[in-house]
């Protein structure tokens, strides 16, 4: 089991973040284009070889994981990236306009280290 | 590899009164810097809708209210739930109209005034607890809702309550934010 990647939107479609672990292959269309695809109209499902997760507050902030298919329904895990993670780190944080991507390493590391810490993360992918 | 402690935030108690001394240090150099009540009082709105903008979000993540149908339901969310949480006041609700979009909540307690007797003189309009109106209007603006907020009545003036009035707009197009890009 493992965690592939992560997107964070926020109400305009502005990608605030974007981490990844095991992805095994990049999609053969440019990053801002995958996020536009990203952010529209998904709820959650999955396909043969992945599982999209998702999760959004009422101000319009987007939560989007993707994972393999071990994986079980993990809301939780998606309201403490932005209760725990995000809010506490950078929607609190005066200095760190919003609207925009995170520039924050302290909100990088602990979101990577989250992910990492989570058990149905592996090392090794598959 | 070192297990991240990823404990809930621990919401450490201050004192109250740090933060009351605090808010009034705010206004009284607010009106240091301006002449006009008018003026404190814009500037007082607007640095509470900045405060409004991110506290909703904070609202949101410890709270975990469900989606509102009604303007009802949302104003008795911010009077039992977010003015508990952040004031630790409940302010009673009046619905002002038969449209049901004007509202009112009228607080008996206010730990904002709690050193403040009285408007000083020659500042007899000015609205002390304005930051409130801002941050009441910046977090609603958040999940899409316009509203005008501001002080009907004030103690502080002279009135028997302090009242502070919501009247929901047009609900705030969440489509318009995608045209602008």
């Amino acid at each position: 089991m493992t965690v592939h990647n992560l997107y964070l939107f926020d109400r305009n479609g502005v990608c605030l973040h974007y981490s990844e672990w095991h992805r095994k292959k990049q999609a053969g269309i440019s990053k801002e284009e995958e996020y536009k695809l990203m952010k529209d109209g998904f709820l959650a499902f999955q396909t043969s070889r992945y599982k999209l997760h998702y999760y959004e507050t009422p101000t319009g902030i987007k939560v989007v994981m993707n994972t393999d298919l071990g994986v079980g329904p993990i809301r939780d895990v998606l309201h403490h990236i932005y209760s725990a993670l995000y809010v506490e780190l950078v929607v609190k944080n005066p200095l760190c306009p919003l609207g925009q991507t995170v520039q924050s390493e302290l909100f990088r590391s602990r979101l990577d280290s989250y992910i990492r810490s989570l058990p149905f993360f592996s090392a090794r992918a598959g | 590899m070192s297990r991240p402690a990823h404990r809930r935030p621990e919401y450490q108690k201050i004192n109250k009164d740090l933060f009351v001394l605090t808010y009034g240090a705010l206004v009284a150099q607010l009106c240091k810097d301006y002449e006009k009540d008018e003026d404190v009082n814009k500037y007082l709105d607007k640095m509470g809708y900045g405060i409004g903008t991110r506290l909703v979000e904070d609202f949101l993540a410890r709270s975990c209210v469900r989606r509102c149908h009604s303007y009802s339901e949302i104003i008795d969310i911010i009077a039992q739930v977010a003015f508990k949480m952040y004031l630790g006041i409940t302010p009673s609700v009046t619905c002002n109209n038969s449209s049901r979009n004007e509202f009112s909540l009228i607080l008996d307690k206010n730990p904002l005034v709690e050193f403040v007797e009285e408007l000083p003189p020659g500042r007899s309009s000015l609205c002390y607890c304005n930051l409130l109106c801002g941050i009441i209007r910046g977090a609603l603006e958040m999940v899409h809702l316009a509203a005008d907020v501001t002080f009907l009545q004030d103690r502080l003036k002279g009135d028997s309550v302090t009242e502070i009035g919501i009247t929901f707009l047009k609900k705030l197009d969440e489509k318009k934010y995608r045209r602008k890009k």
